[in-house]
Protein backbone atom coordinates (compact mmCIF):
# COMPACT_ATOMS: atom_id res chain seq x y z
CA UNK A 1 0.00 0.00 0.00
CA UNK A 2 3.08 2.53 0.88
CA UNK A 3 6.38 2.24 -0.63
CA UNK A 4 8.99 4.10 1.17
CA UNK A 5 11.80 4.69 -1.59
CA UNK A 6 15.31 5.59 -0.14
CA UNK A 7 13.58 8.37 1.78
CA UNK A 8 16.56 11.00 2.86
CA UNK A 9 15.26 14.64 4.54
CA UNK A 10 18.96 16.49 5.71
CA UNK A 11 18.92 19.58 7.62
CA UNK A 12 22.46 21.39 6.65
CA UNK A 13 24.85 18.57 6.66
CA UNK A 14 23.13 16.21 9.23
CA UNK A 15 20.74 13.73 7.55
CA UNK A 16 17.83 13.30 9.92
CA UNK A 17 16.42 10.46 7.74
CA UNK A 18 18.86 8.30 6.26
CA UNK A 19 18.08 6.69 3.25
CA UNK A 20 15.14 4.49 4.46
CA UNK A 21 13.21 1.95 2.03
CA UNK A 22 9.74 0.29 3.54
CA UNK A 23 6.98 -1.59 2.37
CA UNK A 24 3.90 -1.18 4.20
CA UNK A 25 0.99 -3.55 3.62
CA UNK A 26 -2.80 -2.39 3.43
CA UNK A 27 -4.82 -3.25 6.11
CA UNK A 28 -1.72 -3.26 8.52
CA UNK A 29 -0.88 -1.21 11.99
CA UNK A 30 2.88 -0.53 11.64
CA UNK A 31 4.15 0.79 14.33
CA UNK A 32 7.79 3.11 14.01
CA UNK A 33 9.59 3.27 17.32
CA UNK A 34 12.50 5.04 18.07
CA UNK A 35 14.19 7.56 20.90
CA UNK A 36 14.08 11.10 20.08
CA UNK A 37 15.73 12.29 17.74
CA UNK A 38 15.73 8.99 15.80
CA UNK A 39 13.92 10.70 12.61
CA UNK A 40 10.83 8.87 13.42
CA UNK A 41 8.63 11.57 13.05
CA UNK A 42 9.97 13.32 9.79
CA UNK A 43 10.01 9.92 8.42
CA UNK A 44 6.51 9.84 9.02
CA UNK A 45 5.48 13.45 8.37
CA UNK A 46 7.34 12.61 4.78
CA UNK A 47 4.47 10.64 4.25
CA UNK A 48 1.85 13.16 3.97
CA UNK A 49 4.50 15.72 2.68
CA UNK A 50 4.34 17.70 5.64
CA UNK A 51 8.46 17.19 5.34
CA UNK A 52 9.28 17.64 1.62
CA UNK A 53 12.31 15.04 0.75
CA UNK A 54 15.46 15.74 0.28
CA UNK A 55 15.49 12.59 -1.84
CA UNK A 56 13.36 9.61 -2.54
CA UNK A 57 9.86 9.05 -2.95
CA UNK A 58 6.69 7.89 -1.74
CA UNK A 59 4.36 5.93 -3.30
CA UNK A 60 0.62 5.12 -1.98
CA UNK A 61 -0.94 2.20 -4.11
CA UNK A 62 1.37 2.75 -6.71
CA UNK A 63 1.20 6.48 -7.00
CA UNK A 64 4.23 8.81 -6.10
CA UNK A 65 2.86 11.05 -3.68
CA UNK A 66 4.18 14.15 -5.51
CA UNK A 67 2.14 13.99 -8.74
CA UNK A 68 -0.31 16.49 -7.00
CA UNK A 69 0.20 19.23 -4.85
CA UNK A 70 0.78 18.27 -1.00
CA UNK A 71 -2.62 19.60 0.71
CA UNK A 72 -4.75 17.39 -1.81
CA UNK A 73 -2.66 14.26 -1.15
CA UNK A 74 -3.51 15.77 2.65
CA UNK A 75 -6.79 15.24 2.56
CA UNK A 76 -7.21 11.46 1.70
CA UNK A 77 -4.54 10.62 4.50
CA UNK A 78 -5.96 11.06 8.27
CA UNK A 79 -3.33 12.77 10.79
CA UNK A 80 -4.05 12.44 14.28
CA UNK A 81 -1.19 13.91 16.25
CA UNK A 82 0.31 14.09 20.01
CA UNK A 83 -1.77 17.07 21.35
CA UNK A 84 -4.69 16.63 19.16
CA UNK A 85 -4.47 19.70 17.89
CA UNK A 86 -8.38 20.30 17.66
CA UNK A 87 -9.21 24.01 16.35
CA UNK A 88 -10.32 25.92 19.79
CA UNK A 89 -12.89 28.09 18.32
CA UNK A 90 -15.01 25.55 16.24
CA UNK A 91 -17.00 23.40 18.10
CA UNK A 92 -16.34 19.36 18.41
CA UNK A 93 -18.56 18.79 15.36
CA UNK A 94 -17.57 21.94 12.91
CA UNK A 95 -13.87 20.35 14.17
CA UNK A 96 -14.52 16.96 12.51
CA UNK A 97 -16.36 18.26 9.78
CA UNK A 98 -13.03 19.77 8.50
CA UNK A 99 -11.96 17.64 5.52
CA UNK A 100 -15.56 16.82 4.37
CA UNK A 101 -16.03 20.49 4.33
CA UNK A 102 -12.86 20.74 2.48
CA UNK A 103 -14.18 18.24 0.23
CA UNK A 104 -17.31 19.58 -0.54
CA UNK A 105 -19.87 17.27 1.21
CA UNK A 106 -23.17 18.63 1.58
CA UNK A 107 -24.10 19.24 5.33
CA UNK A 108 -26.59 16.04 5.58
CA UNK A 109 -23.96 13.84 4.77
CA UNK A 110 -21.53 15.58 7.04
CA UNK A 111 -23.78 15.22 10.02
CA UNK A 112 -24.44 12.31 9.23
CA UNK A 113 -21.31 11.35 9.44
CA UNK A 114 -20.46 13.26 12.51
CA UNK A 115 -22.68 11.57 14.50
CA UNK A 116 -21.67 8.36 13.11
CA UNK A 117 -18.30 8.80 14.22
CA UNK A 118 -18.88 10.39 17.80
CA UNK A 119 -20.85 7.40 18.47
CA UNK A 120 -18.48 5.46 17.53
CA UNK A 121 -16.29 7.12 19.92
CA UNK A 122 -18.71 6.58 22.56
CA UNK A 123 -19.16 10.40 22.72
CA UNK A 124 -23.36 10.96 22.89
CA UNK A 125 -23.69 13.40 19.90
CA UNK A 126 -26.65 15.14 21.44
CA UNK A 127 -24.32 16.18 24.39
CA UNK A 128 -20.93 16.75 22.50
CA UNK A 129 -21.19 18.04 19.26
CA UNK A 130 -22.13 21.29 20.26
CA UNK A 131 -19.20 21.61 22.63
CA UNK A 132 -16.06 23.50 22.36
CA UNK A 133 -12.53 21.50 22.86
CA UNK A 134 -11.53 23.23 25.96
CA UNK A 135 -15.16 22.12 27.78
CA UNK A 136 -13.96 18.17 27.04
CA UNK A 137 -11.34 16.23 29.27
CA UNK A 138 -7.91 15.05 27.83
CA UNK A 139 -9.10 11.85 26.88
CA UNK A 140 -12.03 13.05 25.34
CA UNK A 141 -9.74 15.62 23.03
CA UNK A 142 -8.24 13.39 22.29
CA UNK A 143 -11.46 10.56 20.89
CA UNK A 144 -12.39 13.59 18.89
CA UNK A 145 -9.14 14.43 17.13
CA UNK A 146 -8.50 10.55 16.15
CA UNK A 147 -12.78 10.91 14.91
CA UNK A 148 -11.55 13.94 13.05
CA UNK A 149 -8.55 12.28 11.66
CA UNK A 150 -11.27 9.43 10.18
CA UNK A 151 -13.99 11.97 9.30
CA UNK A 152 -13.57 10.94 5.25
CA UNK A 153 -12.75 7.01 6.40
CA UNK A 154 -9.37 7.53 4.21
CA UNK A 155 -7.52 4.50 3.54
CA UNK A 156 -4.07 5.39 5.15
CA UNK A 157 -4.13 6.56 9.09
CA UNK A 158 -0.81 8.89 10.33
CA UNK A 159 -0.12 9.34 13.87
CA UNK A 160 2.15 10.63 15.84
CA UNK A 161 2.38 9.77 19.49
CA UNK A 162 -0.97 10.13 19.93
CA UNK A 163 -1.53 8.75 22.95
CA UNK A 164 1.39 10.53 24.60
CA UNK A 165 -0.35 12.91 27.05
CA UNK A 166 -2.42 10.69 28.19
CA UNK A 167 -2.70 9.07 31.10
CA UNK A 168 -2.18 4.70 31.45
CA UNK A 169 -5.74 4.05 31.78
CA UNK A 170 -7.00 6.22 29.49
CA UNK A 171 -4.07 5.25 26.97
CA UNK A 172 -4.81 1.63 27.61
CA UNK A 173 -8.70 2.14 26.19
CA UNK A 174 -7.53 4.90 23.54
CA UNK A 175 -4.96 1.81 22.36
CA UNK A 176 -8.29 -0.99 22.94
CA UNK A 177 -10.46 1.99 20.53
CA UNK A 178 -7.47 2.11 17.97
CA UNK A 179 -7.50 -1.55 17.07
CA UNK A 180 -11.03 -1.63 17.61
CA UNK A 181 -11.12 1.02 14.31
CA UNK A 182 -8.62 -1.11 12.25
CA UNK A 183 -10.70 -3.66 12.50
CA UNK A 184 -13.83 -2.03 11.62
CA UNK A 185 -12.68 0.08 9.18
CA UNK A 186 -9.70 -1.59 7.72
CA UNK A 187 -7.79 1.14 7.51
CA UNK A 188 -4.09 1.16 7.48
CA UNK A 189 -2.25 2.73 9.94
CA UNK A 190 1.20 4.28 10.71
CA UNK A 191 2.24 5.11 14.04
CA UNK A 192 4.81 6.65 15.68
CA UNK A 193 6.01 6.25 19.17
CA UNK A 194 8.80 6.11 21.34
CA UNK A 195 6.73 3.57 23.70
CA UNK A 196 7.97 0.30 23.09
CA UNK A 197 5.11 -1.58 25.70
CA UNK A 198 2.64 0.71 23.11
CA UNK A 199 4.32 -0.47 19.87
CA UNK A 200 4.23 -4.17 20.81
CA UNK A 201 0.64 -3.91 21.98
CA UNK A 202 -0.43 -2.91 18.49
CA UNK A 203 2.23 -3.49 15.81
CA UNK A 204 1.39 -6.00 13.20
CA UNK A 205 5.03 -5.20 12.01
CA UNK A 206 7.36 -2.84 14.08
CA UNK A 207 10.04 -0.76 12.80
CA UNK A 208 12.78 0.56 15.21
CA UNK A 209 14.70 3.78 14.32
CA UNK A 210 17.81 5.05 15.49
CA UNK A 211 19.99 7.74 14.27
CA UNK A 212 17.65 8.30 10.94
CA UNK A 213 18.11 4.60 9.95
CA UNK A 214 15.70 1.65 10.14
CA UNK A 215 17.81 -0.86 12.42
CA UNK A 216 14.77 -3.59 11.68
CA UNK A 217 11.36 -4.03 10.42
CA UNK A 218 9.38 -6.65 11.27
CA UNK A 219 7.16 -8.60 13.36
CA UNK A 220 7.55 -8.17 17.26
CA UNK A 221 7.87 -11.22 17.74
CA UNK A 222 11.05 -11.45 15.60
CA UNK A 223 12.17 -8.61 16.87
CA UNK A 224 12.85 -9.92 20.24
CA UNK A 225 13.68 -13.63 19.10
CA UNK A 226 16.00 -12.34 16.16
CA UNK A 227 17.01 -8.64 16.70
CA UNK A 228 19.09 -7.57 13.88
CA UNK A 229 21.60 -4.51 16.33
CA UNK A 230 22.16 -4.48 19.59
CA UNK A 231 19.83 -1.06 19.89
CA UNK A 232 17.06 -3.11 19.49
CA UNK A 233 17.49 -5.51 21.82
CA UNK A 234 18.55 -2.83 24.14
CA UNK A 235 14.93 -0.86 22.88
CA UNK A 236 13.07 -4.06 22.94
CA UNK A 237 14.73 -4.65 26.42
CA UNK A 238 17.18 -7.39 27.70
CA UNK A 239 15.62 -8.52 30.96
CA UNK A 240 12.16 -8.58 30.15
CA UNK A 241 12.51 -10.17 27.14
CA UNK A 242 10.68 -13.47 27.60
CA UNK A 243 7.66 -11.57 29.45
CA UNK A 244 7.68 -9.71 26.81
CA UNK A 245 7.47 -11.91 24.34
CA UNK A 246 4.28 -13.97 26.31
CA UNK A 247 2.53 -10.78 25.71
CA UNK A 248 2.38 -10.95 22.27
CA UNK A 249 0.45 -15.03 22.19
CA UNK A 250 -2.92 -14.73 23.38
CA UNK A 251 -4.33 -17.71 25.85
CA UNK A 252 -6.21 -18.56 23.05
CA UNK A 253 -3.70 -19.44 20.77
CA UNK A 254 -1.55 -21.59 23.56
CA UNK A 255 -4.48 -23.25 25.14
CA UNK A 256 -4.13 -27.05 25.02
CA UNK A 257 -7.00 -28.72 24.30
CA UNK A 258 -9.04 -30.60 26.61
CA UNK A 259 -10.53 -30.06 30.53
CA UNK A 260 -9.03 -28.03 32.78
CA UNK A 261 -9.25 -27.25 36.47
CA UNK A 262 -8.09 -23.96 38.35
CA UNK A 263 -9.59 -20.29 37.32
CA UNK A 264 -11.02 -18.86 34.22
CA UNK A 265 -9.10 -16.63 31.88
CA UNK A 266 -10.39 -15.15 28.75
CA UNK A 267 -8.58 -16.32 25.58
CA UNK A 268 -8.16 -12.69 24.42
CA UNK A 269 -5.95 -12.39 27.72
CA UNK A 270 -2.14 -12.60 26.80
CA UNK A 271 0.42 -15.55 28.19
CA UNK A 272 2.08 -12.86 30.23
CA UNK A 273 -1.31 -11.46 31.95
CA UNK A 274 -2.45 -15.21 32.89
CA UNK A 275 1.46 -15.61 33.85
CA UNK A 276 0.49 -12.80 36.52
CA UNK A 277 -2.64 -13.94 37.32
CA UNK A 278 -1.41 -17.48 38.33
CA UNK A 279 1.36 -16.77 40.77
CA UNK A 280 -0.94 -14.18 41.88
CA UNK A 281 -3.09 -16.84 43.00
CA UNK A 282 -0.22 -19.30 43.38
CA UNK A 283 -2.22 -22.11 40.96
CA UNK A 284 -0.68 -23.98 38.54
CA UNK A 285 -3.32 -24.13 36.18
CA UNK A 286 -6.23 -22.48 34.43
CA UNK A 287 -8.97 -23.24 32.24
CA UNK A 288 -9.34 -20.98 29.09
CA UNK A 289 -12.75 -19.48 27.55
CA UNK A 290 -13.95 -17.35 25.29
CA UNK A 291 -16.13 -13.93 26.00
CA UNK A 292 -19.13 -15.52 25.97
CA UNK A 293 -17.75 -18.63 28.53
CA UNK A 294 -17.06 -21.49 25.60
CA UNK A 295 -14.35 -23.61 27.08
CA UNK A 296 -11.13 -23.10 24.77
CA UNK A 297 -8.83 -25.59 26.60
CA UNK A 298 -6.21 -25.25 29.50
CA UNK A 299 -3.57 -23.69 30.18
CA UNK A 300 -0.23 -24.68 32.95
CA UNK A 301 2.56 -22.85 34.36
CA UNK A 302 4.52 -25.37 32.15
CA UNK A 303 3.12 -24.61 29.25
CA UNK A 304 3.62 -20.91 29.12
CA UNK A 305 6.81 -20.91 30.43
CA UNK A 306 7.44 -22.98 27.26
CA UNK A 307 6.13 -20.30 25.12
CA UNK A 308 8.57 -17.95 26.52
CA UNK A 309 11.85 -18.92 24.90
CA UNK A 310 12.21 -18.22 21.06
CA UNK B 1 -20.28 46.38 39.81
CA UNK B 2 -22.10 45.73 36.08
CA UNK B 3 -25.20 48.30 36.96
CA UNK B 4 -22.77 51.01 38.09
CA UNK B 5 -20.63 50.70 34.73
CA UNK B 6 -23.38 51.20 33.08
CA UNK B 7 -24.49 54.42 34.79
CA UNK B 8 -21.69 55.97 34.41
CA UNK B 9 -21.74 55.22 30.55
CA UNK B 10 -24.92 56.89 30.24
CA UNK B 11 -24.10 59.60 32.33
CA UNK B 12 -21.29 60.08 30.18
CA UNK B 13 -22.82 59.72 27.16
CA UNK B 14 -25.45 61.59 28.17
CA UNK B 15 -23.11 64.84 29.32
CA UNK B 16 -20.99 64.76 25.91
CA UNK B 17 -24.69 64.85 23.94
CA UNK B 18 -25.87 67.36 26.38
CA UNK B 19 -22.80 69.53 25.91
CA UNK B 20 -22.50 69.02 22.34
CA UNK B 21 -25.99 69.63 21.34
CA UNK B 22 -26.95 72.88 23.47
CA UNK B 23 -23.02 74.13 24.52
CA UNK B 24 -24.39 76.94 25.67
CA UNK B 25 -26.45 75.71 28.61
CA UNK B 26 -23.14 74.92 30.16
CA UNK B 27 -21.99 78.56 30.06
CA UNK B 28 -22.38 78.95 33.43
CA UNK B 29 -20.02 76.30 34.22
CA UNK B 30 -17.57 77.54 32.04
CA UNK B 31 -17.82 80.94 33.21
CA UNK B 32 -15.19 81.25 36.19
CA UNK B 33 -12.31 80.28 33.61
CA UNK B 34 -12.34 82.68 31.59
CA UNK B 35 -11.22 86.30 32.08
CA UNK B 36 -12.25 90.00 31.30
CA UNK B 37 -15.64 88.76 30.08
CA UNK B 38 -14.19 86.21 27.50
CA UNK B 39 -16.85 83.96 25.97
CA UNK B 40 -17.54 80.56 28.65
CA UNK B 41 -18.47 78.65 25.55
CA UNK B 42 -17.11 78.42 21.89
CA UNK B 43 -18.23 80.01 19.67
CA UNK B 44 -16.42 80.28 16.19
CA UNK B 45 -18.29 77.00 15.10
CA UNK B 46 -20.36 74.32 16.10
CA UNK B 47 -19.29 72.11 18.46
CA UNK B 48 -21.19 69.04 17.13
CA UNK B 49 -20.09 69.34 13.82
CA UNK B 50 -16.23 69.94 14.70
CA UNK B 51 -16.73 66.45 17.30
CA UNK B 52 -17.82 64.49 14.37
CA UNK B 53 -15.68 65.52 11.70
CA UNK B 54 -12.75 64.80 14.20
CA UNK B 55 -13.95 61.18 14.73
CA UNK B 56 -14.45 61.11 10.91
CA UNK B 57 -10.95 61.87 10.19
CA UNK B 58 -10.11 59.09 12.75
CA UNK B 59 -12.20 56.38 11.78
CA UNK B 60 -10.47 57.19 8.34
CA UNK B 61 -7.49 57.01 9.65
CA UNK B 62 -7.97 54.06 11.62
CA UNK B 63 -8.96 51.84 8.62
CA UNK B 64 -6.18 52.45 6.85
CA UNK B 65 -3.63 51.44 9.61
CA UNK B 66 -5.83 48.89 10.22
CA UNK B 67 -5.20 47.58 6.82
CA UNK B 68 -1.96 48.26 6.06
CA UNK B 69 -0.83 47.09 9.38
CA UNK B 70 -2.36 44.06 9.72
CA UNK B 71 -1.74 43.48 5.66
CA UNK B 72 1.86 43.92 7.14
CA UNK B 73 1.20 41.78 9.79
CA UNK B 74 0.05 38.75 7.70
CA UNK B 75 3.01 39.09 5.40
CA UNK B 76 6.21 38.71 7.34
CA UNK B 77 4.79 35.85 9.61
CA UNK B 78 4.16 33.62 6.39
CA UNK B 79 7.20 32.12 5.42
CA UNK B 80 7.95 34.09 2.34
CA UNK B 81 7.74 37.19 4.22
CA UNK B 82 10.21 36.65 7.02
CA UNK B 83 12.79 38.50 5.66
CA UNK B 84 10.72 41.61 5.63
CA UNK B 85 10.26 41.67 9.24
CA UNK B 86 12.98 44.33 9.94
CA UNK B 87 11.81 46.45 7.05
CA UNK B 88 8.56 46.53 8.39
CA UNK B 89 9.45 47.02 11.72
CA UNK B 90 11.49 50.06 10.78
CA UNK B 91 9.06 51.75 9.44
CA UNK B 92 5.95 51.16 11.31
CA UNK B 93 8.59 52.19 14.49
CA UNK B 94 9.34 55.62 12.17
CA UNK B 95 5.69 56.06 11.77
CA UNK B 96 5.12 56.00 15.71
CA UNK B 97 8.51 57.70 16.64
CA UNK B 98 8.68 60.56 14.57
CA UNK B 99 6.18 63.52 16.34
CA UNK B 100 2.92 63.51 14.17
CA UNK B 101 2.91 67.20 14.09
CA UNK B 102 6.43 67.17 12.35
CA UNK B 103 4.75 64.47 9.85
CA UNK B 104 2.14 67.42 9.71
CA UNK B 105 4.97 69.86 8.80
CA UNK B 106 6.72 67.34 6.11
CA UNK B 107 3.01 66.36 4.54
CA UNK B 108 1.51 69.65 4.27
CA UNK B 109 4.13 70.99 1.05
CA UNK B 110 3.63 67.64 -0.40
CA UNK B 111 -0.54 67.39 -0.40
CA UNK B 112 -1.49 70.61 0.98
CA UNK B 113 -3.51 71.71 4.23
CA UNK B 114 -6.54 70.31 5.47
CA UNK B 115 -7.98 66.40 5.79
CA UNK B 116 -4.90 65.06 4.03
CA UNK B 117 -2.10 65.56 5.98
CA UNK B 118 -3.66 64.86 9.19
CA UNK B 119 -4.70 61.58 7.51
CA UNK B 120 -1.30 60.71 6.42
CA UNK B 121 -0.12 61.70 10.06
CA UNK B 122 -2.45 59.79 11.91
CA UNK B 123 -2.36 56.63 9.64
CA UNK B 124 1.69 56.47 10.56
CA UNK B 125 0.71 57.09 14.15
CA UNK B 126 -1.79 54.26 13.65
CA UNK B 127 0.51 51.36 12.40
CA UNK B 128 2.61 50.52 15.21
CA UNK B 129 -0.15 48.60 17.67
CA UNK B 130 -1.42 46.89 15.69
CA UNK B 131 1.42 45.67 13.53
CA UNK B 132 2.95 44.46 16.86
CA UNK B 133 -0.37 43.26 18.12
CA UNK B 134 -1.36 41.23 14.99
CA UNK B 135 2.22 39.31 14.55
CA UNK B 136 2.09 38.43 18.15
CA UNK B 137 -1.58 36.89 17.29
CA UNK B 138 -0.23 35.25 14.47
CA UNK B 139 2.53 34.01 16.25
CA UNK B 140 0.80 32.40 19.25
CA UNK B 141 -1.78 29.94 17.59
CA UNK B 142 -1.06 26.98 19.33
CA UNK B 143 1.85 25.15 17.01
CA UNK B 144 -0.27 21.65 17.37
CA UNK B 145 -3.54 23.59 15.60
CA UNK B 146 -1.39 24.72 13.11
CA UNK B 147 0.17 21.48 12.40
CA UNK B 148 -3.51 19.53 12.24
CA UNK B 149 -4.57 22.28 10.04
CA UNK B 150 -1.74 21.95 7.45
CA UNK B 151 -2.24 17.82 8.41
CA UNK B 152 -5.41 17.58 7.35
CA UNK B 153 -5.00 19.57 3.84
CA UNK B 154 -5.81 22.83 4.65
CA UNK B 155 -3.92 24.86 1.51
CA UNK B 156 -1.64 28.12 3.11
CA UNK B 157 -4.98 30.43 2.61
CA UNK B 158 -7.70 28.33 3.75
CA UNK B 159 -5.14 27.71 6.82
CA UNK B 160 -4.77 31.92 7.17
CA UNK B 161 -8.27 32.69 7.26
CA UNK B 162 -10.30 29.97 8.89
CA UNK B 163 -7.61 29.22 12.02
CA UNK B 164 -4.39 31.84 12.29
CA UNK B 165 -6.83 34.89 11.87
CA UNK B 166 -9.72 33.84 13.91
CA UNK B 167 -7.28 32.94 16.85
CA UNK B 168 -5.13 35.87 16.70
CA UNK B 169 -8.63 38.09 16.32
CA UNK B 170 -8.60 39.67 20.05
CA UNK B 171 -4.89 40.52 19.82
CA UNK B 172 -5.62 42.60 16.70
CA UNK B 173 -8.93 43.90 17.53
CA UNK B 174 -7.09 44.98 21.03
CA UNK B 175 -4.58 46.72 18.61
CA UNK B 176 -6.46 48.11 16.46
CA UNK B 177 -8.77 49.81 19.64
CA UNK B 178 -5.83 50.99 21.14
CA UNK B 179 -4.35 52.88 17.88
CA UNK B 180 -8.06 53.90 17.56
CA UNK B 181 -8.34 55.86 20.81
CA UNK B 182 -4.84 57.75 21.20
CA UNK B 183 -6.20 58.78 17.42
CA UNK B 184 -8.62 60.76 19.10
CA UNK B 185 -6.16 62.58 21.20
CA UNK B 186 -3.35 63.21 18.35
CA UNK B 187 -6.11 64.33 15.77
CA UNK B 188 -6.38 67.64 17.50
CA UNK B 189 -2.89 68.56 16.06
CA UNK B 190 -4.99 68.51 12.53
CA UNK B 191 -6.07 71.84 13.58
CA UNK B 192 -3.14 73.70 13.11
CA UNK B 193 -3.15 73.13 9.65
CA UNK B 194 -6.95 73.56 9.03
CA UNK B 195 -8.46 70.52 9.45
CA UNK B 196 -11.88 70.67 11.00
CA UNK B 197 -11.77 69.37 14.57
CA UNK B 198 -11.77 70.17 18.17
CA UNK B 199 -8.28 71.03 17.87
CA UNK B 200 -9.45 74.64 16.81
CA UNK B 201 -11.29 75.14 20.08
CA UNK B 202 -8.08 74.35 22.07
CA UNK B 203 -5.53 76.30 19.77
CA UNK B 204 -8.02 79.15 20.11
CA UNK B 205 -8.50 78.71 23.87
CA UNK B 206 -4.89 79.01 24.24
CA UNK B 207 -4.62 82.03 21.40
CA UNK B 208 -6.86 83.97 23.55
CA UNK B 209 -5.77 82.42 26.94
CA UNK B 210 -8.87 81.26 27.46
CA UNK B 211 -9.05 78.31 29.71
CA UNK B 212 -12.71 77.68 28.75
CA UNK B 213 -12.01 77.26 25.49
CA UNK B 214 -8.93 74.46 26.09
CA UNK B 215 -11.21 72.79 28.88
CA UNK B 216 -13.99 72.01 26.34
CA UNK B 217 -11.62 71.37 23.72
CA UNK B 218 -9.82 68.63 26.06
CA UNK B 219 -12.75 67.36 27.99
CA UNK B 220 -14.87 66.66 24.63
CA UNK B 221 -12.06 65.04 23.26
CA UNK B 222 -10.87 62.83 26.62
CA UNK B 223 -15.12 61.97 26.67
CA UNK B 224 -14.71 60.81 23.29
CA UNK B 225 -12.34 58.27 23.30
CA UNK B 226 -13.27 56.87 26.79
CA UNK B 227 -16.59 56.21 25.17
CA UNK B 228 -15.63 54.80 22.13
CA UNK B 229 -12.44 52.66 23.94
CA UNK B 230 -15.75 51.26 25.89
CA UNK B 231 -18.00 51.00 22.84
CA UNK B 232 -15.34 48.80 21.03
CA UNK B 233 -14.31 46.87 24.08
CA UNK B 234 -18.10 45.64 24.65
CA UNK B 235 -17.80 45.02 20.52
CA UNK B 236 -14.70 42.83 20.87
CA UNK B 237 -16.05 40.99 23.86
CA UNK B 238 -19.35 40.53 21.50
CA UNK B 239 -17.68 39.26 18.47
CA UNK B 240 -15.28 36.85 20.14
CA UNK B 241 -17.59 35.32 22.24
CA UNK B 242 -20.05 34.86 19.12
CA UNK B 243 -16.87 33.20 17.48
CA UNK B 244 -15.90 31.06 20.29
CA UNK B 245 -12.86 32.60 20.81
CA UNK B 246 -11.95 34.08 23.90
Amino acid sequence: MITIENLTKRYGATAVVDGVSMEIAGNSLTVIVGTSGSGKSTLLRMVNRLVEPSSGRVLIDGHDTRDEPAHLLRRRIGYAIQGHGLFPHRTVAENIATVPRLLGWDAGRIRARVEELLRAFQLDPAVYAGQLPHQLSGGQQQRVGVARALAVEPALLLMDEPFGALDPIIRAKAQEDLLEVRRRFGTTIVLVTHDMDEAFRLGDRVAVMSEGRVLQYDRPAVLLTRPADPFVSRMTGIAGRALRLLTLISAGEAAIPGAGDGPEVVASATLHDVLSELVWRGVDSVRVVDADGTPRGRLTVAAILARGRP
Amino acid sequence: MRRAANVLRIVALGALLAFLLTPQSFARLFAPFTEYGAPPIYDQGNLLTLALAQLGTVLLAAAASSLVAVGLGILVTRPSGAEFLPLSRTLVNIGQTFPPVAVLAVAVPLVGFGLKPTLIALFAYGLLPIFENTMVGLKTVPAAVLEAASGMGMSARQRLLSVELPLAMPLILEGIRLSLVISVGTATIGSTVAAKGLGEVIIAGLLSNNTAFILQGGLVTGLMAVLLYDALAGLERRLCARAHIE
